[in-house]
């Protein structure tokens, strides 16, 4: 059985963007550093893109998921009988029905595939279903009988530490200690700060999707939206009680990720299901189901003591961070090593006292989420630098570009950067930006009032409106960290298309969540072996593991493998053409052969030979793992050369504020962002301003409110995030300083932009209101009610 | 499920009394979510979209008539200069393609105390139109809605109109929600400056199960404003601000606290008439 859609479609025809032959552009046109237009774009914009929502097979049953009401309970009983005897339906499974391992997680097995007698959170799988109609389905899981005792839940993560365990576990996931030079240092001027981060969710819009079709080999076929095929299948294989080539993933198309498809959701549920019944089904969450189907941003309380001496360099740091992990550990363990490494800012601190917590709770399980532990820091230490300036009375420009890291300068866990380190050209570059106009009274422009606060609500005159401006720095890690085997593999095949002209192939297993890798991996094999058509299989996992799409890794690490792997085709061909033309080949065929603008020829122009008569009919496959610089494990004390790269990025906000009413419009946020080296220009602007309007998010209006372990807006109706009335003109300096050891010098663009952007639009409230804001998002009522209100 | 789908009024009267249990379906858009969410499961359903005359609106007589099918969007842009504060109201609805899909009759029907388009039709004392078998029955929209989400509509009753008195004078309308488009009102408030009347009438959204009509603080700026130049003191719109906002009767939940939605009141009333009289 095959699906009508697969992951293919999306992306295999390159056709419907590469222009006719006759006009068709030189590859090095589309190559490395253009902005060569994605091969998805045209069908995403026009509504035929295939999203793993649109997987359609014949005869395909729909699965269902039956989720706690509760956030803590015990199941007393549970009982199928009435929902297997409606007809129609075709499955109806339990923990029971789990042949291998009853638990999976991304670095701890610590979440049970369906709760079998503890509920740890509100929305746990209990069972599932498969039926003929998903109408059926639905009323399969009225029927499921669950008698449940509610027993006390532990949403304070601060009581969390010493509560009666809510898993066996414990409800410590990780406690981690950074301890820094001279931990008696003091300053002569000492700020202090208590901050708090709600609940983000990435909010991808295309709610979690898949099919699984069951093989005849007893194996399993599952088309899925993820971010990392290999360890979606570990995992699915491991609870299914197969062999890992007995799963095989096929990457559909996916809408947004922002990790929240690092973890498993529905895959071993839908892989259940179709093996058991024996037919292809298809599961679809709606959106409520969505924000329990996945983890979150990870909540946050931060209490800061900055120490600097009065000419304005920073002496210590002293922090206490706690995370809310919420029921089970998805990545929360890697998350807050990141909170607690990058807990001091972009800034030189020779001394620092850091602890860092991140625990378990009946809360929503949070994990995985662009900027992965720097945001919430991030907001902290930002605002300690605003604090530090005022009580400096210094810029707060100066003071952060006075202490900014600079390359070969000590990190807190002891590591110094051996790349580049560009923080004070990011911050010089995002304030050279000039500022927006200011009203002219005369209509139009900057006085539509569309655009005042209150948007299309019509709440402000201008002379209702303050406006501020705010500043913040940020940076984060790129890749794994902590001595992570990161690696990406990729094979490249070069073989003569149909009409005689050479055609590369590209199979890599990386996710492409919208960041970009398809087009990226086109321009990399046009550049490198000079062909211009460029195919990308589907990913899967019939090629070796890219790893995730996250931590901004896959330009650099999957971008290394494709480009090692089309060096090595390309080696591999010149060494073929070598032989069959009796050059030396050992050693001296390098400089006697080359490949240009597409064609083999000879250095001291002695021949020419086209690609196509290279080959001889004979194609040419090359496969290559491509690996980073290994890092090391934090020691006790937090230190050690635990990461491989940094990207650093500044943000100048500038924010219309009604002080009377609380509400806010973002006006412009200007950005200098070390990029290493643009591949893609226009791609790289677009990450940043997706990543500005997700920060901007943060600042003033996305949050799962939780109330007793329960979500309170589980729709976008009421979770907000910004639409384009509220989304600020973007103006961004790439600052291109190429990163040694980087495949072309490039750095990963995605998470930084998400970063700073949030601190820096609240330091813009708080310049244009007085008000000591400490918590995101800021609400309407904490400025309109604040008594500090003139 | 049976799916009615008449072109006049008189038929879709006939499909509701052949089948009484039906759902009536306009735009949809508050409907088909509590069908998505499993809170409904309608058997049959009278479709109303092909009955062209419940599309109609008319405001050039001495009362103003909005047909049940007119879109926020027909509001946006067809009633702007006649209606300028319900045309603001359904700017603020959704999505343009919320705002194509759903209609004033929905509005009222759904009777939610964010519906956008109530705290004007309440502060111009519209009347909601029925037509069932017996004929058409006029109630105010006071009557009409009885509770949050609840209606006096009877079995076998189509919403047909919405009417009120043409009104002169400036009109305003505010709304607060978190986000600049496509939120639900936090509170929100609809004002018309009666000048016929020398009348100022308002009403808030949100901020009671139903639309709130401060009569105290409407009698009070009624009485303190000076008709005849359309100016009143600093003190006085401030009294009647607070004289509003002490009327409402908010709650909290995960969209506003009580508090907040009290302040909003205070703040919407002060600056709709500050605005209406700068005007």
């Amino acid at each position: 059985m095959k699906p009508v859609l697969s992951a293919a479609a999306p992306f295999a025809p390159t056709a419907p963007t590469a222009p006719p032959h006759s006009d068709r552009k030189r590859s090095t046109d589309r190559g490395v550093g253009t902005s060569s237009s994605r091969p998805d774009g045209i069908p995403k914009v026009k509504g035929q893109f295939a999203f793993s929502s649109d997987l359609w097979a014949d005869g395909m049953l729909w699965g269902r998921t039956l989720r706690s009401p509760h956030p803590s309970a015990r199941i007393r009983d549970l009982d199928t009988e009435a929902a297997r005897r409606i007809p129609g339906v075709h499955a109806v499974l339990t923990a029971d029905d789990v042949p291998g391992e009853p638990n999976y997680g991304l670095e701890h097995a610590d979440q049970p595939v369906f709760a079998s007698d503890v509920i740890r959170y509100q929305g746990e799988a209990v069972a599932a279903v498969a039926a003929d109609h998903p109408e059926i389905a639905w009323r399969a899981v009225q029927a499921i009988e669950v008698d449940y005792e509610p027993t006390a839940a532990v949403v304070d993560p601060e009581a969390a530490i010493d509560a009666p365990p809510v898993h066996p576990d414990g409800n410590v996931f990780r406690h981690l200690t950074i301890r820094h030079g001279d931990l008696e240092a003091t300053g002569e001027v000492t700020v202090e700060g208590a901050y708090a981060v709600g609940m983000q969710d990435q909010a991808f819009l295309g709610p979690e999707s898949g099919m699984a079709i069951p093989g005849d080999d007893g194996g399993v076929d599952l088309y899925i939206s993820t971010q990392w095929l290999h360890v979606d299948r570990d995992q699915v294989a491991a609870c299914l009680g197969l062999a890992p080539e007995l799963v095989r993933l096929t990457l559909s198309g996916v809408g947004g990720a922002f990790g929240a498809r690092e973890d498993v959701s529905l895959q071993v549920h839908v892989c259940l299901l179709a093996l058991r019944t024996g037919r292809a089904v298809k599961m679809l969450y709606s959106r409520e189901e969505s924000f329990f189907g996945h983890v979150h941003r990870h909540p946050a309380r931060m209490w800061y003591r900055h120490h600097a001496n009065s000419n304005g360099d920073l002496v210590k740091v002293e922090a206490r961070l706690l995370l809310d992990g919420g029921a089970y550990a998805s990545s929360s363990t890697a998350v807050i090593a990141n909170a607690a490494c990058f807990s001091c800012g972009p800034y030189r601190v020779p001394n620092a006292h850091i602890d860092a917590w991140v625990v378990r709770t009946n809360n929503p399980p949070c994990g995985a989420m662009r900027g992965f532990g720097a945001v919430q820091a991030c907001f902290g230490h930002e605002s300690q630098m605003d604090k530090l300036a005022a009580a400096l009375d210094m810029d707060p420009v100066q003071l952060r570009l006075r202490n900014a890291l600079r390359s070969g300068d000590e990190l807190i866990t002891g590591q110094h950067i051996t790349g580049t380190a560009p923080a004070r050209e990011c911050i010089e570059a995002a304030v050279a930006h000039p500022l927006p106009p200011e009203p002219t009274g005369k209509g139009g422009g900057p006085d539509d009032p569309l655009l005042l606060p209150g948007g299309a609500g019509r709440t402000a005159d201008r002379a209702d409106v303050r406006r501020g401006v705010g500043f913040a720095v940020g940076f984060k890690n790129l890749m794994y960290s902590e001595g992570f085997d990161d690696f990406s593999t990729a094979a490249v095949r070069l073989e003569e298309g149909v009409n005689g002209e050479p055609v590369a192939t590209v199979h890599c297993a990386a996710a492409e969540v919208g960041q970009g890798f398809v087009t990226l991996a086109q321009q990399i094999v046009r550049s490198v072996l000079g062909v211009d058509r460029v195919v990308l299989r589907a990913a899967d996992t019939r090629v070796g593991s890219a790893g995730s799409t996250s931590a901004s890794r896959q330009t650099w690490m999957s971008g290394g493998a494709v480009q090692a792997a089309a060096l090595a085709v390309r080696d591999s061909l010149l060494e073929r053409v070598a032989e069959a033309r009796g050059v030396e080949v050992q050693g001296a065929r390098r400089k006697l052969l080359t490949l240009r603008n597409g064609e083999v020829v000879g250095v001291e122009g002695r021949f020419r030979l086209t690609l196509t008569d290279a080959l001889g009919g004979r194609p040419v496959e090359e496969v290559r793992e491509y690996r980073h610089a290994p890092t090391m494990p934090l020691d006790d004390d937090g230190q050690g050369d635990a990461h491989v790269s940094y990207a650093f990025a500044a943000h100048r906000a500038v924010v219309d504020v009604d002080p009377e009413l609380g509400l806010i419009r973002v006006l412009q946020i200007t950005t200098g962002q070390d990029v290493g080296k643009a591949l893609n220009p226009l791609q790289v602007t677009g990450q940043i301003e997706g990543g500005i309007a997700q920060g901007l998010g943060l600042a003033v209006m996305e949050e799962i409110v939780v109330d007793g372990g329960r979500i309170r807006n589980p729709s976008f109706t009421d979770y907000l995030i910004p639409t384009a009335l509220d989304m600020p003109d973007v103006q961004a300096t790439l600052i291109e300083q190429p990163e040694p050891g980087a495949p072309f010098g490039a750095k990963g663009v995605g998470e930084p932009p998400t970063i700073s952007s949030t601190p820096a639009v609240v330091s813009a409230i708080r310049a244009a209101t007085g008000i000591d804001l400490c918590r995101v998002p800021v609400r309407p009522d904490d400025i309109a009610l604040s008594e500090r209100t003139p | 499920m049976t799916v009615a789908r008449p072109t006049t009024l008189s038929q879709a009267v006939d499909a509701l009394a052949a089948m009484p249990d039906a759902q009536l379906l306009a735009g949809g858009t508050d409907f088909m979510v509590e069908v998505n969410f499993g809170h409904r499961r309608p058997t049959d359903v009278v479709a109303l979209r092909r009955v062209a005359e419940l599309r109609h609106h008319a405001t050039d007589g001495d009362e103003v008539v909005l047909g049940a099918n007119v879109t926020y969007s027909q509001m946006q842009t067809e009633l702007a200069e006649a209606l300028p504060a319900l045309a603001a109201a359904a700017r603020t609805v959704g999505s343009p393609q919320i705002r194509n899909a759903g209609t004033i009759g929905g509005n009222v029907a759904t009777a939610s105390p964010a519906g956008d388009t109530l705290p004007f039709l309440a502060a111009v004392e519209a009347d909601v139109v029925l037509a069932s078998p017996d004929g058409t029955r006029r109630l105010p929209l006071a009557d009409f809605i009885t509770a949050a989400k609840r209606t006096a509509i009877q079995p076998g009753e189509v919403i047909s109109e919405v009417r009120f008195p043409a009104v002169r004078g400036p009109q305003q309308f505010l709304k607060v929600g978190t986000r600049n488009a496509m939120v639900i009102s936090i509170a929100c408030c609809a004002m018309v400056v009666d000048t016929d009347h020398r009348r100022v009438r308002c009403a808030f959204g949100s901020v009671a199960a139903r639309p709130l009509r401060p009569t105290e603080a409407e009698d009070f700026i009624s009485d303190a404003l000076d008709w005849d130049t359309l100016d009143a003191e600093t003190n006085a719109v401030d009294r009647f601000a607070a004289l509003a906002a002490a009327a409402a009767e908010p709650i909290t939940d995960h969209r506003g606290t009580a508090e907040y939605r009290r302040h909003t009141v205070k703040v919407m009333a002060r600056r709709a008439l500050t605005r209406s009289l700068r005007a």
